[in-house]
């Protein structure tokens, strides 16, 4: 019998799809998988074991490493979205005015700019001013990384804004509520799915920069992927595979509330 | 005194505006402190005499400038081009096209299978497609280094199947660079082009078939074209990051491997030259910007003619 003709079948389109997953996966379950070897090698696998990530936990360099990342990201992805959200509510359901369309490009322009040139460009300034202050703590960590997460805590948030009714701000002023009262009440509220999702994404985006980090940092701050891009030079053991699967996880899980943070939005 | 109500609307405007101005600030300011504005220090970093020991003489140069095309003989005084800074432009341009066209031809079957299945399950494709975009790019680049290295997963594969007698060298080459780059922004290129298929109208593509168009056909003349905007997007959010890429080529390209990114490290860290690493950054800025302009232009291009 014949197969029934498809229109949106195009073959071998599959086949190679397939490829792409496994292909994307393949590397990732190979380091994880490492993790657990008992051996000293991330090649030969010599059996079961946890003692890579007792030895990654007693490693103080790490923990203060991931401490440091968790902080920074945390400090970061708060300011960052406070400010994209005062921006947000400035740029939204308004008359085109002057300086309107400036803002747009400004607030994005981090995204277009190559990382490695603003990790020079930062690099340059924050000496300066280093010198001139005698200040060198992790202010200029979560002032720049604050910066580069703000276009991406601001998209979200003002997609929520657009696709938000109108009307229920109007009832809102219309039953005599202050433009203070209005925004608490009722916008902040119908708004804040958006504000978490620009959070966690502003997290996400600080927790793996590697490049600014690296050129920002000064002596003895560094972050977690500052610190494994600096043991990849040496004879990488498997404590590697076991940081990096300890921080997979939590992005996998971060990920996934937003994933269906951003579903449940949809459907409701 | 009384004014108009024309003349109260307009005060409003205006007060509104000052305030969505007042609102809008701190983001704005905090993105010329800590994120564009340095760019400016860079350029004029590009136009000063390098320090003896990192950092800058105060004095106008164009020293640095000249120095990212051309070289100048330390004996004779000779002019050569240099070919040192050039062939790593070149080699960087080149990998960054190599890797878009690699994204497309592993990302568009891929986007193309994602957006005909069934509805309910097409979420769950794209969230796989997702999960590596967001996990850290030095992650996996090193879960890449683990599957291409001499021991690695693909040599003992091969070797116990036979195939090769020793393992195929692949780690610290352009080789290593190209998968490292093609897997880690591989769904930079599967979004857009996804968005793009989505809308496809497939009666288009039913009426071609009934106009006997062979499947290459149907694919090259209606397809395609029809998804030309989410293509054009995602070669452009793969060669931008590409081209500028720094993780990728320091580990997977060792030390001899460099890229832009790379060039302009090693100003700032041994070669203690920042007027010349600023000089290269501002290129490469300049490079980008042509790149996103190609873009702008083509995307309204496009547009225009479907609608």
């Amino acid at each position: 019998m014949a197969r029934q003709f498809s229109v949106k079948r195009l073959p071998g389109f599959s086949t190679i799809a397939m490829i792409c997953f496994i292909g994307l996966y393949m590397p990732i379950v190979t380091l994880v998988v490492y993790a657990f070897n008992a051996g000293t090698s991330i090649a030969v696998w010599e059996g079961f074991s946890l003692r890579w990530f007792y030895s990654a936990w007693n490693n103080t360099q790490v923990v203060d490493a991931s401490i440091r990342s968790l902080q920074i990201a945390f400090c970061a992805a708060i300011v960052a979205t406070v400010v994209a959200t005062m921006a947000a509510i400035a740029t939204t359901r308004t008359a085109q005015y002057r300086g309107l369309t400036f803002k747009y490009a400004f607030i994005n322009l981090p995204l277009l700019v190559p990382e490695i040139v603003t990790a020079v460009a930062l690099l340059i300034f924050f000496s300066q001013i280093k010198v001139y202050t005698g200040y060198s703590g992790l202010g200029y960590l979560i002032a720049a990384h604050a910066a580069f997460c703000i276009p991406f805590a601001y998209l979200p948030i003002r997609a929520r804004l657009e696709s938000m009714d109108l009307t229920l701000e109007r009832a809102a002023a219309d039953l005599y509520a202050t433009p203070f009262q209005a925004f608490r009440y009722v916008t902040l509220p119908l708004l804040w799915p958006g504000i978490l999702a620009g959070m966690i994404l502003g997290f996400v985006i600080s927790l793996d920069d590697v490049v600014i980090t690296e050129f920002v940092k000064s002596g003895g701050q560094d972050t977690l992927p500052t610190y494994m891009l600096g043991q990849l030079r040496r004879v990488v053991t498997p404590e590697m595979n076991a940081i990096s699967t300890v921080f997979l996880l939590l992005s996998f899980a971060i990920v996934t509330i937003f994933f269906f943070l951003s579903r449940n939005e949809k459907t409701s | 005194m009384a004014i108009s109500p024309a003349e109260a609307s307009e005060i409003v405007r205006k007060k509104d505006i000052r305030s969505r101005w007042l609102l809008s600030a701190p983001a704005l300011i905090l993105i010329a402190v800590a994120g564009v504005g340095p760019l400016l220090i860079v350029v004029v970093y590009s136009f000063l005499a390098p320090g003896n020991y990192g950092d800058v003489k105060w004095e106008f140069s164009t020293e640095a400038w000249f120095n990212v095309l051309l070289s100048r003989d330390i004996f004779d005084d000779t002019v050569t081009l240099a070919d040192a800074h050039l062939s790593i432009f070149l080699r960087s341009i080149q990998l960054a096209i190599v890797t878009t066209v690699l994204c497309v031809v592993f990302g568009f079957p891929t986007a193309y299978f994602i957006a005909t299945r069934p509805i309910h399950t097409r979420q769950i494709w794209l969230f796989l497609i997702t999960i590596p975009f967001w996990t850290n790019m030095l992650i996996r680049a090193f879960a890449i280094q683990e599957v291409i290295r001499n021991e690695g997963i693909v040599n003992s594969l091969l070797m116990g199947l036979g195939l090769i007698a020793a393992p195929i060298p692949m780690m610290f080459s352009d080789f290593a660079i190209l998968v490292g780059m093609t897997y880690v922004f591989l769904p930079l290129m599967v979004l857009p082009l996804y968005a793009s298929i989505d809308k496809l109208d497939f009666r288009l593509i039913e009426a071609a078939y009934d106009l006997y168009a062979s499947r290459f056909n149907v694919l090259m003349r209606v397809i395609v074209p029809l998804v030309k905007p989410g293509l054009i997007a995602g070669s452009i959010l793969v060669f931008i990051p590409a081209l500028s890429s720094y993780v990728i080529p320091r580990v997977l390209g060792g030390g001899k491997n460099l890229m832009i990114g790379n060039l302009i490290e090693l100003q700032f860290g041994q070669g203690r030259n920042w007027p010349l690493g600023a000089s290269l950054s501002v290129t490469l800025v300049i490079i980008v910007l042509f790149a996103m302009l190609y873009y702008v232009r083509n995307a309204s291009r496009s547009g225009g003619t479907h609608g």
